[in-house]
């Protein structure tokens, strides 16, 4: 972990009315740095936040939305919840794992793209929707998503 | 078309910048809170203006605000729920977005109301985008005075934090939602205490929805009567409808309470895709019951929708069409809940984890016509003895569905296959 990042986190300390509330933003800050809450990350976040180790990793096991494994650059993350599914969901979730020859769940060998599905984004009037690391994509086709991951290989 | 409150202008590409806001006539209100109205009287205009929580639940939001006690030593908390994660749910998002200084201007008002003095927007933590949104409009407001110490040179202090959470639907519970800012693992507190006595770090607090907070300002400013004389006799106020699924035009449409839902789905919403008929509507979130389209001449306001035997939820109507199956839908739902329930009570543990076996098994082809009572009886079991309402909510669908469509589920069971031919 950089210095820079030890006193984001560290600068959290003082900012809430009990030092426990930083734990989330410490997360927030691992995960954009790390890509997932990585162990040693997760060693200096407890000891930066004077919080157990055990009660840190027993927070961090409630929330989906930080990986605990390394994962892909760009973590695709598809909506499969009712509204998406009724506008197409699961024909992308196919055309997807077809284009980057992996599974859900799967990272491309690469380590380019990690492909999830999820729960409902709160985009449902936009389905079928994805997230890109923290980035929506809303009305998605076969054609868009090509668009999509054509310009991240690139990037 | 009826006039809109919070959507008024939404449209406008810069209605987030302060000086766009306040030239549209916001920021009016704080002052006139803050330099005229005692925070009793505030709490009296909205008790009379019938504002009722946009959340979900419905709660009378002055009368909420009337339970935190007012000569408590503690700190005070307002909380703002912005966790939207209700499948089919997405306009406090839009309201983000687009209009977030309405958004804080409504929570200046009610942290005065309750005498707060720090208040978290808790957001979920996808909304990357609003979170930065919220951000720099909470650093405008500062810079105008309309947060920090001082306000408007009234002797107000108020401070808002953005909290960004994890992933976890359950912490869109009010409680959950409490203990996920402390920072402990967020599982579902007993109540009593309610928040309004013991919430965020013990001390007395709220927790009021986006849309609720975001018509805060409107009442002050228009008045109690005004607001009063929108929608129905007991649902006041316009409603932001989230209409998806099979339908031309998705989308948030804010109209008064007491609007015909088939209104909604064709004048609004376009119609049924691909001139398909409509087969059944879930009106208020994946956690109401869905209405068969024997039953969908109903209106939308609270009141109506218990008399049809479902609930106005968050305001989600989900549209699906006549080539939806609606054993794989009620499955997909006990999926996601059994995915978010917590796991802290045993019927809802346990429970969902039996649901969604004995429905794959159904959906599979693989059921056993005393799978139908088994459910039934599961159901029976879960609703009302789970120590939050996500218990009730996953059975729903399945006694909802099995309600309207038990057909569906026998056609599953004697055939081994779906009846709903997919074109
Ligand atoms: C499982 C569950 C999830 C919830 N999710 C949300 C949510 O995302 N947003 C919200 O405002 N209320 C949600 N609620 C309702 C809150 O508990 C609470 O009633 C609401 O925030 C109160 O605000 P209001 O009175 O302004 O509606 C949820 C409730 C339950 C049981
Ligand atoms: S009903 Fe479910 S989500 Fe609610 S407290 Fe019990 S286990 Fe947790
Ligand atoms: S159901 Fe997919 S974003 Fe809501």
């Amino acid at each position: 972990m950089t210095k820079e990042i030890e006193e984001k986190i560290l600068s959290l300390k003082g900012k809430f009315p009990k030092v426990k509330t930083a734990i989330l933003p410490a997360f927030h800050i691992l995960y954009q740095e790390s890509g997932y809450l990585d162990p040693e990350g997760m060693e200096k976040i407890s000891e930066l936040l004077e919080i157990p180790l055990m009660e840190v990793y027993e927070v961090a096991s409630f929330y989906t939305y930080f990986p605990s494994e390394k994962t892909g650059k760009y973590i695709i993350r598809v909506c499969d919840n009712l509204s998406c599914l009724l506008s197409g969901a699961e024909k992308l979730i196919g055309y997807l794992e077809e284009k980057l020859k992996i599974k859900v769940g799967q990272m491309t060998p690469d380590g380019l793209f990690t492909l999830s599905t999820v729960e409902c984004l709160g985009s449902c009037g936009t389905a079928p929707v994805m997230m890109v690391n923290e980035d929506y994509y809303e009305n998605l086709t076969r054609e868009k998503i090509d668009q999509i991951l054509e310009k991240l290989s690139k990037k | 078309m009826t006039e809109k409150i919070l959507f008024k202008y939404i449209d406008q590409p810069d209605q987030y910048k302060i000086d766009t806001y306040i030239k549209n006539g916001g920021y009016q209100a704080v002052p006139r809170v803050l330099k005229e109205l005692s925070p009793e009287q505030v709490i009296d205009i909205i008790k009379k203006s019938g504002l009722r929580g946009r959340g979900g639940a419905g709660f009378p939001t002055g009368m909420k605000w009337g339970f935190v006690p007012k000569d408590s030593s503690k700190p005070r908390f307002l909380l703002c729920n912005a966790d939207e994660g209700e499948p089919g749910t997405f306009k406090d998002r839009e309201l983000m977005q687009k209009d977030p200084h309405q958004l804080l201007e409504g929570i200046i008002i009610s942290s005065y109301a309750i005498g707060a003095n720090l208040s978290f927007i808790y957001i979920r933590g996808e909304f990357a985008f609003e979170a930065n949104r919220l951000e720099e409009a909470i650093k405008e407001a500062y810079n105008k005075g309309f947060l920090g110490k001082n306000i408007l040179g009234t002797g107000f202090d108020l401070e808002i934090k953005v909290h960004r959470g994890g992933g976890a639907y359950i912490c869109g519970e009010e409680t959950s939602l409490l203990s996920s800012i402390e920072g402990v693992r967020p599982l579902v507190r007993l109540r009593p205490p309610y928040p309004a006595i013991s919430g965020c770090y013990e001390c007395p607090s709220a927790v009021n929805n986006v849309e609720t907070l975001s018509n805060v300002p409107h009442i002050i400013i228009n008045g109690a009567e005004w607001y009063a004389g929108i929608g129905t006799p007991k649902s006041k106020g316009t409603k932001i409808f989230c209409l998806s699924g099979q339908v031309n035009k998705p989308g948030n449409y804010e109209l008064p309470m007491g609007t015909p839902l088939r209104e909604l789905i064709e004048e609004y919403g376009g119609g049924i895709k691909n001139n398909r008929k409509l087969k059944a509507v879930i009106p208020g979130g994946v956690s109401t019951q869905v209405l068969p389209v024997t039953k969908v001449d109903v209106k939308l306001d609270f009141e109506s929708l218990i008399e049809a035997g479902s609930m106005l939820g968050s305001g989600a109507v989900i549209v699906m069409d006549e080539n939806t199956c609606m054993v794989e839908t009620a499955y997909r739902l006990v999926q996601f809940f059994e995915h978010e329930s917590c796991g802290e009570c045993t019927p809802c543990r346990e429970g969902t984890y039996w649901l969604s076996r004995i429905m794959k098994r159904i959906v599979q082809g693989q059921g056993r016509m005393e799978d139908i009572d088994l459910l039934l009886d599961l159901c029976d079991n879960i609703f009302g003895k789970t120590i939050c309402p996500l218990g009730d909510s996953v059975t729903i669908p399945i006694t909802s569905t099995l309600q309207h469509f038990r057909e569906e589920y026998e056609y599953h069971i004697k055939n081994k296959r779906c009846p709903v031919e997919r074109k």
